[in-house]
């Protein structure tokens, strides 16, 4: 069965036909031709196919394209303004936070979403005092980043990327 | 003779060229390459570890709307050679391990191909399979060499004698598990098969290896196959030779001429078709005085391999060169059984040879009533053991006197479980770390002068995410006596001149050094100012220096574990590494590749064990939830530094490779930290918070 969607992809719209098993992470790469969010697991356990939707990170590859008609998706590369990258990004090569580059666009955009959510006083597993607002410490960004893998090992530098972006 | 470079660009840290396109996502991978009109492959795996397909019917999933064809054994193109029965695929009736490749539906989407795939019945008969690795069996075997060409068994004086006669005597025996490499990206690729020729969009290490390999499968001239892998979202040795599913997506194209076939393996796929490391059973024996000074060395290694194919890692290969020992044995002893096929991963033979050794000498330290430093200082040997030749620029002993000073070693308590705070109990370990220097021959590199006045250098090399592009781009500045900005690097396609894979740590200096003899060839024919158009190749030429010297690069590895005394939960708060390997490159990404390195390392110390069920033959825990690599909150603080040096003796770079030494010897720091902090010796690897409690 097919389905007709809208989605407003890094700010363009873009109306597609999927096959309503489509997951939105296929929509994207398949049918948009978006190759920024990456495909690693297809089982929402490794996070390269985060992006933001509706301004919150989510799973594209745990996510049926259809259920999402008329939602605003950004991507990593629609997080950079053109040639201009965005801060987080900038920071992620100044410490060179990456290095086969697979993982990075998930990690771009999860680091991003969570940063938010920081700011709007979101707690997370590590969050000591529930009565305040979290503070943006190593072990915060550790547990809020621990959905997106990353197997050339750079958690060291993609935690003082982030710390230095949000600083 | 090795004429070194001058440094200018070589050692600066600038930032990787690629890193814009892969931080917005637009740097294209192989399944990520734009093609008109595609066809979607899913393919079909064996549900049985030994036996024949009696009958497969494909019907139902040929009558499924957009299902364009079914490939099984009976209706795929022939193969033209089966040298290799990994790539000797659905060329016959015949099962060898669960999950091997028995066919393929492909489809106009990637849903209808699945969902095809799961229509197709297939009858077995089934024979009894043997998937289990033991010590205790008869019909253990002794490989030819190996890998890549190296002699099976090495003995030297009287082990046996040296043991008995031994005033310290350590013999027991280590083991781990199988691992999967699981790189990022999946094994991807797209297969176009137009006017007799094969074109592939791949997820490889090496574009000319993987040409060289199915040309001659598929009875191609090579200049007829063309493989491009513009960005690999990581390898670690899985992505080093082609694999079935390459020859699967080869054949698909082949059935339905013209139109590009995108395969991507899923996650599970690859726990069977795309290598791992085979599970070690390592006896270690060691014989001292008292004061610590070897007398003995032996390291017996059983491990498996498929029956298909053999792969044999060379796992006590570091034992041959590692200390001074008079008396030395080292034996490799195979199983074959009916499982998928091992291959390389992350420093295959050092990784888990050097886990068994490094921890066996943290045994021996304490038999001895030594700290572990000064053990290994006393057994540096002057020349290597194993050929008698001089080191070039052995410097372990420096980076353990560097890593104890930087990591505070002085504050370790020997005494095992000494210290507790708030119920954990901490400790440190160190290990040292080895691996060999390799440069391949075989590689070719073309410079030209363009219009743009930039020097074009044209390798088939590939960037696998270790910074390729950045590296040789500063040596070929370097090389031309250039500004960086006047180089124009071209790299991961089979249309450049032939390029050895990416492997064993050689990339740099197989290609950096290729690329020097090209520049000063360059120069010597045009000089310093060129004429528009001028272009000259060459090939990696011969270091016979390199022959005689033992070229190796060491390290030392320092670890602080603390291990819940009520739990068992582990925390790695600290590691330091301090390597000698040679001049660097680029410090940035030398930086990232050590500590990445040290991170698969805590890794394959703390969480990594493919579970084979031997009733069945497939690893249970065949994703990302049941095989955990260490994610962000595994890693707290590691660091990475090397000692500012160069070795005269390699290559015009003074490098020596460093993509895998940072794994060698972290296991074993990790492990011997874990017996620091508790007093309990796990020998069997991963440290699981089970094996501290009871």
């Amino acid at each position: 069965m097919d389905a007709r969607i809208a989605l407003r992809v890094d700010g363009v719209e873009r109306t597609l036909t999927v096959d309503t098993r489509t997951t939105l992470l296929d929509a994207l790469r398949d049918h948009l031709g978006e190759m920024s969010p990456k495909k690693g697991c297809d089982h929402g356990q490794c996070g390269a196919c985060t992006v933001l939707l509706d301004g919150r990170r989510a799973l594209t590859c745990l996510a049926f394209a259809v259920a999402y008609d008329g939602a605003a998706i950004t991507t990593a590369r629609g997080l950079a303004d053109g040639g201009k990258l965005h801060p987080v990004q900038q920071a992620f090569l100044d410490h060179d936070a990456l290095q086969c580059g697979y993982c990075t666009p998930g990690q771009i955009c999860s680091a991003v979403g969570m940063l938010d959510e920081l700011k709007a006083g979101h707690p997370s597993h590590v969050t000591q005092d529930l009565s305040g607002a979290a503070e943006l410490t190593d072990d915060e960004i550790r547990e809020r980043m621990s959905g997106n893998l990353c197997r050339c090992g750079a958690y060291v530098n993609i935690v003082a990327a982030i710390r230095d972006a949000a600083s | 003779m090795n004429i070194l470079l001058e440094p200018r660009a070589i050692g600066m840290p600038l930032e990787r060229l690629d890193g814009a396109a892969k931080l917005t996502g637009t740097a294209p991978y192989a399944f990520e390459h734009p093609v008109s009109n595609p066809l979607y492959l899913h393919p079909l795996q064996s549900a049985i570890a030994r036996g024949r397909i009696t009958k497969i019917d494909t019907a139902a999933a040929q009558a499924l709307e957009g299902v364009v064809a079914v490939i099984t054994h009976e209706n795929a193109p022939r193969l033209a050679s089966d040298k290799d029965k990994e790539l000797w695929v659905l060329q016959s009736d015949e099962i060898h391990f669960r999950g091997e490749l028995i066919g393929a539906v492909v489809a106009e989407s990637p849903q209808i191909a699945r969902h095809a795939a799961d229509l197709v019945q297939v009858d077995y008969a089934e024979q009894p399979h043997e998937a289990e690795l033991r010590a205790d069996r008869g019909d253990l075997y002794a490989p030819e060499q190996v890998n890549p060409n190296f002699p099976t068994d090495t003995a030297e004086g009287d082990v046996e004698a040296a043991l008995a006669a031994a005033a310290v005597t350590i013999d027991e025996t280590y083991t781990t598990p199988m691992e999967h490499n699981n790189p990022m990206e999946p094994h991807t690729t797209i297969a176009r098969w137009a006017n007799g020729e094969l074109t592939l969009y791949d997820s490889t290490q090496g574009v000319h290896s993987v040409r060289t390999t199915l040309a001659p499968l598929f009875g191609l001239d090579p200049a007829r196959v063309h493989v491009a892998a513009p960005h690999v979202g990581g390898g670690f040795g899985s992505k080093g030779t082609p694999h079935a599913h390459n020859v699967l997506a080869a054949l698909a194209a082949q059935m339905v001429a013209g139109r590009p076939v995108k395969l991507a393996l899923t996650r599970q796929q690859m726990f069977a078709l795309a290598g791992y490391r085979t599970p070690t059973i390592q006896r270690i024996r060691l014989g001292a005085d008292r004061k610590g000074h070897l007398s003995a060395i032996a390291h017996d290694v059983v491990e498996q391999t498929s029956k298909i194919k053999e792969f044999a890692e060379q796992t006590a290969v570091a034992s041959r060169i590692m200390y001074a020992a008079p008396n030395r044995r080292t034996t490799h002893r195979l199983r074959a059984l009916d499982v998928p096929v091992p291959s390389w991963m992350r420093a295959p033979g050092e990784t888990p040879g050097m886990y068994a050794g490094e921890a066996a000498m943290d045994e021996l330290a304490i038999a001895c009533g030594l700290d572990p430093i000064e053990l290994r200082i006393r057994n540096e040997p002057d020349l290597d053991p194993e050929s008698g030749k001089p080191w070039s620029g052995r410097h372990l002993v420096a980076c353990l006197r560097e890593g104890a000073r930087r990591f505070g070693w002085d504050r370790r308590d020997p005494a095992p479980g000494a210290r507790r705070r708030d119920g954990w109990l901490i400790g440190m370990g160190v290990a040292s770390s080895t691996y060999p220097y390799y440069a391949m021959p075989g590689s070719a590199a073309t410079i030209r002068y363009g219009s743009d006045q930039k020097y074009v250098v044209r390798i088939g090399a590939v960037d696998i995410g270790t910074g390729t592009r950045t590296a040789l781009s500063q040596i070929a500045a370097d090389a031309l006596d250039c500004p960086l900005t006047a180089i124009r690097l071209e790299i991961a396609d089979t249309s450049l001149p032939m390029a050895t894979v990416e492997g064993g740590s050689s990339g740099i200096s197989s290609w950096g050094s290729t690329i020097v003899a090209a520049a000063r060839a360059f120069r010597s024919q045009h000089g310093a100012d060129p004429g528009e158009g001028s272009e000259i190749g060459a090939s990696m030429p011969e270091n016979p220096d390199a022959e005689r010297f033992a070229i190796h690069s060491f390290g030392a590895q320092f670890a602080e574990i603390h291990i819940h005394a009520g739990t068992g939960e582990i925390r790695v708060p600290r590691m330091l590494g301090v390597f000698s390997v040679g001049r660097i490159i680029n410090p940035r990404t030398a930086r990232s590749q050590l500590i990445g390195g040290m991170t698969m390392g805590l890794s394959m110390a703390l969480h990594e064990e493919s579970v084979l069920d031997p009733r069945f033959g497939h690893v249970v825990n065949h994703d990302f939830a049941g095989y955990h690599i260490a994610a962000n909150a595994d890693v707290l603080d590691i660091e990475a530094v090397w000692l500012d040096e160069f070795d005269p003796n390699s290559n015009p770079m003074g490098s020596r490779g460093i993509g895998e030494i940072g794994i060698v010897g972290t296991a074993a720091a990790i492990a011997n930290a874990a017996y620091n902090a508790t007093g309990r010796r796990v020998r069997d690897l991963p440290l699981t918070p089970d094996k501290f409690l009871t």
